[in-house]
Order: structure tokens, then sequence, then C-alpha cells
């Protein structure tokens, strides 16, 4: 699936999702990093 | 997911409707899973406002979007995760989620 032009939830234990997702031509709406695990 | 995860979840899906991804970064088959389920069919353990609301949002793991990201940026934020975590069993989790997904 394409993410640009999409609208991305980033939910991960991890930091590193939003800034991929912007970069690939997203807009990031909501990032939920809290530990999941 | 906690609770309040899942309403601000819900929130935004209801705000911006049809063009919303999930983007997971997590980093075992077993949260993986468990929320692409929550996001897909709702909460699991049916305790959180996604109990019962399949919001059908499409899920991906940050894995799969390597090729749509410049690689010095992968290689910065997502490639040492990648390497040190069970990639095989975190995607197997995912492809789990979305056959569950398709039945359900």
């Amino acid at each position: 699936m394409e993410l640009r032009g999409k609208k991305v939830i980033a939910l991960g234990e991890r930091d590193g999702v939003p800034g991929p997702a912007r970069r690939a031509g997203a807009e990031v709406v909501l990032t939920l990093t809290a530990c999941f695990v | 997911m906690g609770l309040e995860d899942q309403a601000a979840v819900k929130r935004v899906a209801d705000e911006h409707g049809s063009g919303v991804v999930v983007l997971l970064g997590t980093p075992d088959a077993e949260s993986t899973q468990t929320l692409a389920q929550t996001v897909v069919v709702g909460d699991p353990s049916y305790a959180g406002p996604l109990a019962g609301v399949p919001l059908g949002l499409p899920v991906l793991h940050v894995f799969e979007v390597r090729d749509q990201v410049p690689v010095d940026v992968y290689e910065a934020q997502v490639a040492l995760m990648e390497m040190s975590l069970d990639r095989d069993a975190i995607l197997a989790g995912l492809r789990e989620a979305r056959r569950v997904a398709a039945t359900t």
C-alpha cells in the first residue's frame, strides 16, 4: 500500500515510525509510542 | 492497547474517515497481532472504546514500507530495530491478524 497522501496513525513502542511515514509522503495525524508489550 | 489510546485512535479514525492507515512499529509478533486486530476488528479484550467497533483500518508494519522511505531515513530510524528484532515473526503476526480480520 502506498503511504503517500494518506493520514497515518503511528503505533508502536519505538519512535522510528512517524519520521519514515512523513518521508514516505504521509501526514501523521496521531502518534502513540507508549510501550505496548 | 490502553483505553485512552483506543479512544484517541477511534476519534482520529472518525475525524478523518477513509484514507487513514495504521503504521506499526511493534517489536514482537504478539503486540503486532493484538494492535492490528484492535484497529481492524475491535478490541480483542472487549474492555476499551474499540470493543465491538470494527474500524477496518488498513494496517502496515514499518518494515513493509522500506521501499517508500528514503534510504538514509530508513537506515537511521528503522534499520537497527529491524536487525535486532525477529522480523519474520512480526510480519507473521501481522499476517495472522489480517487472516482473522478477513474471516470475521
